[in-house]
């Protein structure tokens, strides 16, 4: 691809150019993001790495490309979720294939976590004589931190690999052309319905596994120490908070929407055949995790500025 | 109709043709697919567009349902131009087009019956159930699938395929119809059957159309006229015994590929 070579050295010089100036920056953006015209121009871009300084200049403009398209997305997210008949039927129907069809997964991987917990805890507490403080360790520990994470993460490798594969095999075989062609919004009868029923089925998920977390821990301490149901969910939620709750909460959602979000952004705009199916699940997966932990750090320390 | 080797634009340029297409333009980064596509399809007409594979077919008619944006030049479909239409009247315009898919691309996530009922539910308002259901089964009934309703996509043959793709865009009671080779990949005798829906879909709803294909067989039954694509132009329009009395190489080259090969 001898011709290649020529766009690229074109392509270099306009981003250049526009990282100069913001505003050419935008300019840039806007005339190549396109997703009609120029869906190939980012691998382009990519692709060619003829000396080392353009390279760099080239990936960091790769990234801020993948940023504004993403940006972009979510903007259409927002503007299609307003508009014309809500999907209902869809929604349910993704609700029930996010979020009961999670539940097994989601009540082992709680229960385990919760009994596994409470019994690398107790020689610690045993130590003070405090094992009665149990009930109120593992659920600050799991309310707070792990039932989100362990949820979201167990969900974006259940349920962000088989958006990605789903859409992104339906865009490879036409079907989203299809739909497009038919006068049907597909965005908003694909995309809007699954990032709603995720950032709804991933909070009840979330609090489910919670609260089956408390129930292995639960059955762990009457094995051992003497207690009834009441008196260990009575301990348990003495040290629970209403902002603890709150920002389990608001984790859940986040989460749940960057995994749905990213499930179909990754799908969406897949190409390039079954290669580009593949591609999207598996980047759906990698993308939403690193989000999810990000955003973990970020949510903890706000919430840690209220306490 | 009389046309002239070298004129790569034929017929009706008084305008009223449902589609009309002028000095087209369309690349892919430095790839130039379309290099000033003519082309005038008359209501009532059946254009077959001939070209070899990766000549830009596709294209062409992604570019008239707009799903691709041309370059440069002017698409006018039923009277407008389609690059000038914004979100909602382009909607409107593309309920009274129909495009089957090279691959069909059936919703394989629904049953043959969710695949019809999808565009027409989301584009007809306060339809009855009952409603509904009789314009589902009058189109299965016309492609003579009606069996087949409760099944889904995955369980059905190539030549099935395709009858109810084209089957979900004839519940909109398409104007146009745009094939994409819509005999690719079937048996002969399926190709046969498919020819003849095509042709009987033209007479029952009344549709102008645009099929690509680069089967000759599928050509001669179906086509009034015939437009063959080489390196981004229209070279020759015409009937099928003008076109292929040509003097042009390229243009031999392909009927004999196709007559001795029997179709790739
Ligand atoms: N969205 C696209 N992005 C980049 N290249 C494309 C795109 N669509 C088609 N092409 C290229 O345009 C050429 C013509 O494609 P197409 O119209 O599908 O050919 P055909 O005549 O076989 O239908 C091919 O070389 C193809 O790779
Ligand atoms: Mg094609």
């Amino acid at each position: 691809m001898g011709h290649q070579h020529v766009h690229d050295e074109n392509a270099t010089r306009k981003i250049c150019l526009s990282i100069a100036s913001p505003k050419g920056l935008a300019h840039y953006f806007i005339a190549n993001t396109n997703r009609n015209d120029q869906p190939k121009s980012l691998p382009n871009i990519r692709m060619s790495s003829s000396s080392k300084g353009t390279f760099i200049s080239k990936n960091i403009d790769a990234v801020l490309l993948d940023f504004y398209e993403g940006w972009t997305f979510i903007v259409k997210f927002f503007r299609e979720l307003f508009r014309g008949r809500p999907e209902f039927q869809e929604i349910i129907k993704q609700c029930y294939q996010i979020g009961y069809k999670s539940l097994p997964l989601i009540s082992l991987t709680g229960f385990i976590t919760g009994m596994v917990f409470t019994k690398q805890s107790r020689p610690s507490l045993m130590e003070f004589g405090a094992t009665s403080w149990l009930p109120s360790l593992v659920s600050i520990a799991i309310v707070r931190a792990l039932a989100p994470l362990i949820t979201s993460l167990i969900s974006a490798g259940r349920v962000g690999s088989s958006i990605g594969a789903e859409l992104g095999s339906m865009r490879v075989t036409e079907q989203i052309d299809a739909m497009e062609v038919s006068a049907v919004n597909p965005f908003k009868f694909l995309v809007v319905t699954r990032v709603i029923a995720t950032t709804i089925s991933i909070p009840i998920l979330s609090f489910y596994c919670a609260f089956v977390g408390l129930m292995g821990s639960f059955l762990d301490v009457t094995l051992n120490e003497e207690t009834n149901i009441i008196a260990f969910f009575k301990s348990a939620f003495e040290q629970i908070t209403f902002l603890d709750i709150n920002s389990a909460l608001i984790k859940a959602l986040a989460y749940g929407f960057t995994i749905g979000m990213v499930g179909c952004y990754k799908g969406y705009n897949a190409s390039n055949g079954t290669q580009g199916v593949g591609r999207a699940a598996n980047s759906a997966v990698v993308l939403s995790m690193f989000l999810i932990f990000i955003e973990e750090v970020a949510i903890v320390q706000v919430t840690n500025w209220f306490r | 109709m009389k046309s002239n080797p070298e004129i790569e634009t034929v017929s009706g340029f008084e305008g009223g043709n449902v589609i009309s297409i002028r000095d087209l333009y369309k690349s892919f980064g430095d790839l130039h697919v379309l290099r000033g596509v003519n082309l005038e399809v008359e209501k009532g007409q059946n254009v077959v567009v001939l070209g070899r594979s990766g000549t830009g077919k596709s294209v062409l008619i992604k570019i008239i349902s707009g799903l691709l944006k041309p370059d440069r030049g002017s698409v006018k479909v039923l009277g407008q131009e389609v690059g000038d239409l914004d979100e909602k009247e382009l909607r409107e315009l593309r309920k009274r087009i129909g495009f089957s898919f090279q691959n069909s691309a059936l919703y394989d996530s629904m049953t043959v019956r969710e695949n019809l009922e999808f565009p027409l539910v989301r584009n007809v308002s306060n339809l009855s159930r009952k409603e509904i259901n009789s314009s589902v089964e009058e189109v299965l009934e016309s492609v003579g699938l009606l069996s087949a309703i409760n099944q889904s996509p995955a369980e059905l043959s190539g030549g099935q395929r395709k009858r109810i793709g084209i089957a979900r865009t004839l519940i909109m009671n398409p104007e146009i119809m745009l094939y994409d080779e819509p005999t690719a990949g079937l048996d002969p005798t399926t190709c046969i059957e498919i020819n003849q829906l095509i042709n009987e879909v033209k007479e029952k709803y009344n549709t102008s159309s645009i099929l690509i294909t680069h089967d000759l067989t599928c050509a001669k039954m179906t086509g009034d006229r015939l437009a063959m694509l080489l390196d981004g132009k229209f070279v020759q329009q015409g009937t099928f015994e003008e076109v292929f009395s040509s003097d042009d190489e390229r243009i031999k080259s392909f009927y004999d590929y196709n007559f001795t090969e029997n179709q790739v």
